[in-house]
């Protein structure tokens, strides 16, 4: 049978559709941002970011972009009524102190048991950059992963021991892939969902690693 | 009377010693402290070590400062930018020498030299390369209830410059949005603090009850104009 993998916001709006009214959630840099676009308005979500702001709201209309006023990614937000702003350690004692109840990273690799690998690839001449990672992998209740299950020379992202340095250790709880979600526990990795037509066998094949059914 | 304004950047810097730890604020383009960075350049202190987020964009700024060749070493969280190529450069010559710190580490490592406590145990990085020692030895690790912990040191310093948004004579300070990030935690952790201002206001203008950084954190306050800069916040 063939299968189609989810396109960007597809696998944006599979994030978005766990997150339950009333939750606290950090959104990473880069593809994990997306997932705001895909909350509905009548679900109230209370997104925080790193550099201070509980409550963020959307970019601004062109043209009343406040440059005091951006996301962790630098670029221009806004922020909703009753959103705040507090410096730096109380913000990463928001997660390191267990406060945010899900936050969502892009990775490079993702062991089965959770093991992230996201901040660098190790290579020699590499310039080294973690930010917030490491307090944002290991603070939040649960630690989702939003990535493509295949590097695009085919390999598995999801392995059963990260070669890239580590973010944290066992920090994530689930993945969110373009062709599943799976959960990682320390039995190792269990599928949630997988993409209509993909079957567990096809799964397993990509991943090359056990995998138990839901 | 105590009077903590002064009237130039040059004035309230003049002071900066050579080997000097240097706290300097802002995050991405909201409260960097443009017209300090500048006024440290223009002061010449060398053999400098420099604490802030990132390591610099473009030519100027923090950039700017790392170019003289007056930095020493750099302690930050995230100095890889699209545009960081002055540090790139230096630091893949051997020039410069960079202490990676996760971010919250290196927010709390600021705070604990502020509130005097002696290090902290962390669980952000155990296990990982950031746990580990310039010398390649691990850090002290710990088990508390179960969980793995890092230990970590203060981070103290001999100067702050930040960026805020209002001022009194006192040194009472608020910011501004985001541009707060790490202007409270650095005025706290360093011998002096030097601060720039938008708002001068007369003392018990502004509200007890909303003062952010209380003046005792604060040795010096300057008043600039707002620019209507990327890096000033309000755009023209």
């Amino acid at each position: 049978m063939s299968y189609t993998r989810r396109s960007k916001d597809e696998l944006a709006a599979r994030v978005a559709q766990d997150i339950p009214e009333g939750a606290t959630v950090n959104l990473g840099i880069g593809q994990p941002t997306l997932v705001a676009n895909h909350i509905p308005a009548s679900r109230e979500v209370l997104l925080h970011s790193e550099n201070g702001i509980l409550g963020m709201g959307p970019a601004p209309a062109k043209g009343q972009e406040d440059y005091d006023l951006i996301n962790a990614g630098k670029q221009p937000v806004t922020l909703l009524p009753g959103g705040a702003y507090f410096h730096h350690a109380d913000s990463f004692a928001m997660m390191r102190g267990g406060h945010l109840d899900i936050c969502v990273l892009g990775a490079f690799q993702v062991s089965a048991t959770g093991d992230l690998a996201n901040w660098h690839t190790g290579e020699a001449d590499a310039i080294p950059a973690v930010g917030g990672a490491m307090d944002l992998a290991i603070g939040a209740k649960q630690t989702w992963v939003m990535m493509d299950l295949l590097t695009k020379q085919g390999q598995s992202k999801l392995v059963e021991a990260c070669t890239y340095p580590l973010t944290g250790i066992a920090c994530v709880k689930r993945v969110y892939t373009d062709l599943a979600t799976l959960a990682c526990t320390p039995e190792g990795l269990q599928v949630i969902d997988m993409v209509e037509g993909l079957s567990l066998e096809e799964l397993t094949a990509l991943i090359g690693l056990p995998i138990q059914a839901a | 009377m105590i009077n903590k304004f002064v009237s130039s950047v040059a004035e309230a810097l003049a002071d900066t010693a050579d080997g000097s730890t240097v706290l300097i604020g802002g995050f991405g383009t909201a409260g960097i402290p443009d017209e300090l960075i500048d006024g440290l350049i223009a002061q010449g202190a060398r053999d400098l070590t420099v604490v802030n987020n990132n390591a610099g964009n473009a030519d100027l700024g923090m950039a700017a400062l790392l170019k003289t060749g007056r930095v020493r070493k750099i302690i930050c969280s995230f100095p890889r930018q699209a545009d960081s190529y002055v540090f790139d450069g230096l630091y893949r010559a051997g020039k410069l020498e960079l202490e990676l710190v996760p971010q919250g580490n290196l927010a709390e490592r600021i705070r604990a030299a502020g509130a005097g406590i002696g290090g902290f145990f962390t669980p952000t990085g155990y296990g990982t390369e950031l746990a580990k020692n310039a010398d390649g030895s691990l850090k002290e690790t710990r088990e508390i209830n179960g969980r793995m912990y890092v230990y970590e040191t203060p981070i103290h310093a001999d100067l702050a410059l930040i960026k805020a948004e209002r001022g009194d004579r006192w040194g009472n300070l608020t910011y501004r949005k985001a541009a707060r990030n790490f202007g409270p935690i650095m005025a706290m952790a360093a011998r002096k603090t030097v601060a720039t201002v938008h708002e001068q206001v007369a003392l018990g203008e502004m509200d007890p009850e909303t003062v952010v950084t209380p003046g005792i954190f604060v040795q010096a306050v300057v008043k600039i104009d707002r620019v209507a800069t990327q890096a000033g916040g309000i755009k023209a």
